[in-house]
């Protein structure tokens, strides 16, 4: 009986496609065609451009206009200060196959996380079962089908005309908190997927413009911040149905055929844009560098699997083809691990576009056929591309973004060469201290934080001046370090200070910006947790051309301390920064029964009591050229600006300088000069040729004299790559014997799965 | 990419030598780029070097990749010191400096703000010469010496430019 009710469901169902056609099949002809003609939906010409081009260009500008007008109305529904006040939230069109038309601004690394889940819904045959329809709502925030980490939660609207699917639209937040195993939307501590949180896997959530009951009561049940939860939702929707209004708006104006032809020439139009920017501003060839971040999770609370100490290994190859086309390939890069940052395909694919889009595409052009225009290439087994659905993605970010920052320096060695100095960026901040946690709030409301402070990290320095200070984040065009006001009522956390972090910037010719601090207190909280987020043993980027890394980070916090008491005698309390960390001064206006100072600088949940202090440091940029070069009143600038230390304007820079009478620092030019040159001459003794300095640290590696962590992240990547490992064997001339195996060292190795014969 | 777009020498100048105003320089970020900046960028810098091989490209801050009499293509330094064959890496003929203990890491950064060495050191190149910092590798320990750059200059030229190489005969 069941059976025969299936059928005859089957058989009064249409295809929602064109032309009678089921989506798959839709999906199936634009790959098909798309790759046996080398442009997208095989559109060698591109009629409706060349024969009305003002009609495209007006469908396009009414496109993008609503698409940003969308999202920047559906801003203000938002209550989270993460989507009201940092704009993390975004909107994109879509094709019915699943390809971006065109994007609102914002984090646009969903522009292919919505893709991948609107792909993943037509390749389940979403369209029988549970059904795709006018009025339909549904979400996912799940990693493996299409995410970056499980607190960017979609929302996906189809479009209908005609009883016909146009096309789709989607809008993401990132909410604050999605019920993992520790408060705050991007926890440290999970290490498993069972840890993440809730996850919803391309769910129907409504119908007939209405969200189910049963999905608003299990929803909120499952996450901490029930109230933002829901009016993030409502944020996703209103835009979604603006945009949809809009569509609907365009083609009956412009007509349907009209519509449907202009959404495939723009893709095309994309990729040809694309590869129009990569010769205009690139040099055809091969572009290599790399980075690492810390894992310290030897001592961690974590299961004992994950207590291992290593390091992510990201290195890239960036190879411009002499067609324009371009590609990155992550060969070398190591195995996914127990902890919160692996990532996925679609993250890094579709990640590169937040940073494409601030340098070669500066453009509002963003949409799938710049993703036509490349090719990437992410081992399989890797942290970028885990072969094992049991990995954890909460904090994937913290890998992402330090992956990403190498490429600037291979985009800025074409910039440079090229002359296109203006666009020389030496790289991006380790994007942290990321502050976070959660307990009961100062209004008694069950609650998580996660403060986007760090959307304003020091930036990379140019070829042509110093990286803005504290300014900026990779992952979000629109960075900005936020209100402290505003703050202040999102979080139990009263400011006592915030301030300029001295030495962080990278140094140089010119400086990478200086990343900043700030001292918070606990104050009116209840059962209340955090943790700290960012690189300590690492600086997880280089200079370029002779520039520093950026600094690297450390921890401050101090528990049980005597505050209230100083307040209520009005004796000092600790303020502001903590410029030197090597002379503390907070320590010497208050006690406290534990002090930390250290580079574990991850840690997963610790209690904090009222007036307990946490230090949130957000790091600077990386620096360009040498800094023997760096212009003396640019020092003098550095030292009473706070940017930089006095104690290193001779180390790094080799400047002489005093204090005149007003205490100002001046740098003595004619001295510089000469201590300049005293300091090449040392260069000159302590320098020894790198073939000379190879034969020792070969040396060095025959005997396997490295760290465990640092043995772990080579034999990671080895046993995932067997180029990469004879390439590291050659180069070192190693005896061809030599291995280094996961099991040989002296730590739990779950998960190793992928190894070399 | 707009033809209308062109920048005088005196602009280009200011550019390679940090001096060009932030507004001027903002709308150059903002706006389509000149045809002819790489021209006129190459003359400005083979007029500043105190050597008569023609600049091919720029490889680095101070680093040329330039054509020889002879038909070779070497990697030199603005102050005259040759490395190598531009395929070669040129970070092989430099001299090096590796920061892997604390002590020389607390020449940079204070204590608890520089790498650790147990997880990275930082190598320093310095031209043999000049004893110039040209390049700066925050890695971890055994980490092969990196080949930053490998340029396809024939093609560069030739079908991306669409001009004769300098120095060439065509």
């Amino acid at each position: 009986m069941a059976i025969r009710e299936e059928e005859l469901y089957r058989k009064n169902k249409f295809p929602i496609g064109w032309d009678g056609k089921t989506l798959k099949q839709m999906r199936m002809e634009i790959d098909e065609i798309s790759r046996a003609t080398g442009h997208y939906a095989g559109l060698k010409e591109l009629p409706f451009k060349e024969a009305e081009p003002i009609r495209y260009e007006k469908i396009f500008s009414k496109l993008r206009g609503g698409v940003v007008h969308a999202r920047e109305t559906a801003k203000k529904v938002a209550a989270s200060p993460i989507v009201e006040q940092e704009g993390e939230l975004c909107f994109t069109l879509y094709t019915p196959e699943g390809d971006s038309i065109v994007t609102s601004t914002g984090i646009i690394i969903h522009v292919g996380t919505m893709g991948a889940a609107i792909k993943y819904m037509i390749k389940n045959d979403y369209e029988d079962n549970p059904g795709i329809e006018d009025g339909d709502i549904f979400c996912n925030n799940d990693c493996q089908i299409g995410n970056v980490h499980p607190c960017d939660v979609h929302t996906i609207v189809p479009i209908f005309y005609d009883g016909e699917l146009i096309g789709w639209v989607g809008g993401v937040t990132h909410v604050i908190d999605v019920g993992a195993t520790a408060p705050g939307s991007m926890t440290v501590g999970p290490v498993t997927r069972y840890d993440d949180g809730y996850q919803v896997a391309c769910r129907k959530i409504g119908a007939n413009d209405t969200l189910f009951k049963d999905w608003l009561i299990e929803s909120q049940r499952s996450v901490r911040t029930t109230k933002y939860w829901l009016l993030d939702e409502r944020t996703r929707l209103a835009g979604c149905h603006m945009i949809r209004d809009l569509v609907l708006d365009i083609v009956n104006e412009e007509g349907i055929e009209a519509y449907k032809q202009f959404i495939r020439e723009v893709i095309e139009d994309g990729r040809r844009g694309f590869i129009n920017q990569v010769k205009t501003l690139l040099i055809p060839g091969r572009y290599r560098q790399v980075s690492f971040v810390d894992v310290p999770y030897k001592n961690l609370d974590v299961p004992p699997y994950a207590k291992v100490d290593t390091i992510m290994h990201a290195p890239t190859e960036v190879i411009v083809h002499k067609d324009g086309k371009f590609e990155i390939d992550f060969e070398g890069v190591n195995r996914w691990g127990w902890h919160s940052y692996n990532a996925t395909p679609v993250s890094i694919t579709s990640g590169i576009w937040v940073m494409m889009s601030q340098t070669l595409i500066p453009n509002d052009r963003v949409n799938d056929g710049a993703y036509y225009a490349s090719q990437f290439d992410l081992p399989y087994g890797s942290w970028l591309n885990p072969d094992d659905i049991r990995t954890a993605h909460s904090y994937a970010w913290h890998f992402l973004v330090s992956a990403w920052s190498p490429l600037w320096r291979a985009l800025s060695r074409n910039y440079f060469a090229r002359g296109y100095l203006e666009e020389v960026n030496a790289g991006n901040a380790n994007t942290s201290n990321w502050l976070q946690g959660g307990g009961y709030n100062q209004f008694n409301e069950n609650h998580a934080v996660n403060s986007f402070e760090s959307a304003a990290e020091g930036v990379g320095a140019s070829a042509v001046r110093d990286g803005i200070s504290h300014a900026a984040a990779i992952w979000n065009p629109e960075g900005d370090m936020g209100d402290m006001e505003i703050w202040e009522l999102a979080e139990p956390l009263i400011y006592l200070g915030r301030s300029i972090k001295p030495n962080t910037g990278g140094y140089g010719k010119y400086r990478g910006g200086s990343g900043y601090e700030t001292l918070r207190l606990v104050y009116g909280a209840k059962d209340w947790t955090m943790f700290f987020m960012g690189n300590g043993y690492i600086s997880s980027d280089c200079g370029l051309m002779g520039g520093y890394p950026a600094a690297s980070g450390y921890r401050f916090e101090a528990h049980g301390t005597d505050i209230k008491e100083r307040i209520e005698k009005r004796l000092p309390i600790p303020t502001g920064g903590d410029p030197d960390p090597d002379n503390p001064q907070y320590e010497t206006v208050m006690n406290a029964k534990e002090v930390v100072r250290d580079k574990q600088s991850i840690t997963t949940e610790t209690i904090f009591e009222n007036y307990d202090l946490y230090l949130n440091y957000l790091r600077g940029g990386p620096g360009f050229g040498d800094p023997l070069e760096r212009k003396p009143h640019m020092i003098e600038a550095d030292l009473n600006e706070g940017h930089l230390l006095p104690r290193f304007a001779e180390s790094v820079y080799g400047a002489v300088v005093y204090q005149d009478e007003t205490g100002t620092y001046k740098v003595d030019v004619e001295k510089t000069a000469q201590r300049r040159q005293e300091k090449r001459r040392e260069r000159l003794k302590r320098g020894v040729p790198v073939k000379e300095w190879m034969k020792q640290e070969r040396e060095k590696i025959i005997n396997k004299e490295a760290s465990v962590q640092v043995q772990h992240m080579y034999a990671s990547s080895f046993g995932l790559s067997e180029k990469f490992f004879n390439e590291f064997k050659s180069f070192w001339s190693l005896p061809a014997d030599w291995v280094l195996k996961e099991e040989e060292l002296d730590m739990p190795t779950f998960g190793v799965k992928i190894k070399r014969n | 990419m707009s033809d209308l777009t062109v920048y005088d020498r005196k602009t280009i100048e200011e550019l390679i030598d940090g001096t060009i105003e932030f507004y001027k320089l903002k709308e150059m970020l903002s706006n389509f780029k000149d045809r002819d900046r790489f021209d006129k960028y190459i003359s400005i810098l083979q007029e500043r070097v105190p050597w008569d091989d023609p600049i091919l490209l720029p490889a680095g801050l101070h680093l040329y990749i330039v054509q020889k009499p002879d038909g070779q293509r070497i990697v030199k330094c603005d102050c005259g010191h040759e490395f190598c064959d531009y395929r070669d890496n040129w970070k092989l003929h430099a001299l090096i400096h590796v920061r892997d203990t604390e002590e020389k890491m607390a020449e940079l950064y204070p204590k608890l703000l520089a790498p650790d060495p147990q997880w990275q050191v930082i190598r320093e190149y310095y031209c043999p010469n000049c004893a110039t910092q040209l390049e700066v590798e925050a890695v971890t320990p055994w980490y092969p010496v990196i080949k930053d750059f490998e340029p396809d200059i024939d093609t560069f030229y030739t079908e991306w430019l669409q001009k004769p190489l300098p120095g060439s005969k065509g």
